[in-house]
């Protein structure tokens, strides 16, 4: 169980949430090759958050993906 | 924190039809962000293009647009900038679109320096239409019309465009997705014929044919081709070969057509 103290100390780091609109992705995998930290992998034809911990929030799957279909937010 | 795209784009219009990797879905995101940092406001802003599939574009934005006819927008913009001199004119297109078929609309647009910013996203190939040569395609490259390479030498529209008369000239490319909105957006600010050229990928008709397996692989061309103005101005010719130098190539300050256009009436009308 997490306590209240620690839940509000993760809550000031503000974690990245990084989500894929699976009905906009064409699995292009441009969010895949420019991630830095390798959050994203390709399941079938559409790409999915493997690894949410590891985001930086540098913004670059956002900013790059042709269809609208990543967002990040904090 | 993203930027809000959704606010820009017209209710129920995504997914957008580009294929997988299309550049053209990049650039339109640029185009919005830029549109968004100048501060123009939907009702006074006019998006106007041709047809192929850059042109597609003002379908999705929520914004005055206006699809018009092959390598016509530039001509439906002058006549909007014209008549409505206070709107925010901006036209978009292919290279086919822009100039081969449109390319007598644009040398003329360039000449008058009329304010219209004109975004050219330049994949070298007709998308559209199944991969037919444009007069961007690279010598030597594979078209479904030059199965054996293709023969002609290429345009250099910023040249052409600074040739011509344009007083603002920039390129980008898709890869550098950070820039395209910097670039539109002093285009949009600077009064008068405004081209940004932005170097595009079909993975579909053009990347297929030639000798790109992936998306990435055409981005990460795009990325190893452009060398920005500040560093070439350092390179010798022979290490630009190949290159393709990015960023604002060119701005000069002119009379701009339609303010011209209207002192012209006012004297006549005075007598
Ligand atoms: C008058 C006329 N001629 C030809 C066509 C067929 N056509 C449609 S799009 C296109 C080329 C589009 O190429 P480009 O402007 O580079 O756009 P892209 O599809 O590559 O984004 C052509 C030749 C047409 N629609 N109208
Ligand atoms: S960049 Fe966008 S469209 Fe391409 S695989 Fe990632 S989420 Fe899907
Ligand atoms: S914001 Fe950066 S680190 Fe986070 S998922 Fe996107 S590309 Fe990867
Ligand atoms: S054919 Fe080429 S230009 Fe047209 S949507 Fe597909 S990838 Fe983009
Ligand atoms: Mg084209």
């Amino acid at each position: 169980m997490i306590s209240s103290f620690e839940r509000h100390g993760a809550m000031e780091k503000k974690k990245p949430v990084v989500l894929v609109n699976e009905r906009y992705c064409k699995g292009c995998h441009i969010c895949v090759e420019f991630c830095p930290t390798s959050v994203f992998e390709m399941r079938g034809f559409t790409a999915v958050v493997k690894n949410p911990e590891a985001c930086i929030a540098c913004m670059q799957c956002e900013l790059r993906c042709p269809d609208f279909a990543v967002t990040v937010s904090q | 924190m993203g930027f809000d795209y959704g606010k820009y784009i017209r209710p129920g219009k995504l997914p957008h039809i580009w294929c997988p990797g299309c550049g053209h879905g990049i650039v339109m995101k640029g185009l919005i962000r830029a549109i968004d940092s100048v501060g123009f406001s939907k009702d006074m802003t006019s998006i106007v293009s041709g047809i192929g599939c850059a042109s597609r574009l003002p379908g999705y934005v929520d914004f005055c647009t206006l699809h018009t006819t092959h390598g016509r927008g530039v001509a439906f913009a002058t006549g909007i900038k014209m008549a409505k001199p206070e709107m925010n004119v901006i036209c978009v297109g292919g290279d086919g679109d822009g100039v081969a078929i449109g390319g007598n609309h644009f040398i003329h647009a360039c000449r008058r320096n009329i304010d219209i910013t004109y975004l050219i996203m330049n994949n070298n190939i007709y998308g559209m239409t199944g991969g037919q040569f444009s007069p961007t395609t690279p010598t030597g490259a594979k078209a479904s019309t030059t199965p054996y390479g293709n023969p002609d030498p290429p345009f250099d529209i910023a040249k052409l465009a600074i040739g011509a008369g344009a007083t603002f000239v920039a390129r980008g490319t898709a890869f550098h997705a950070a820039q395209i909105d910097k670039l539109l957006a002093e285009a949009m600010r600077h009064k008068g014929f405004s081209v940004v050229e932005i170097l595009d990928s079909c993975p579909t008709t053009y990347g297929r044919r030639n000798k790109y397996k992936s998306v990435i692989e055409m981005m990460n061309h795009l990325k190893d081709v452009a060398v920005p103005l500040s560093a070439a101005e350092k390179m010798t010719a022979e290490q630009l070969r190949g290159k393709v130098i990015t960023g604002v190539l060119y701005k000069e300050n002119k009379p701009e057509y339609a303010s011209e256009y209207r002192k012209l009436v006012e004297r006549v009308q005075a007598g």
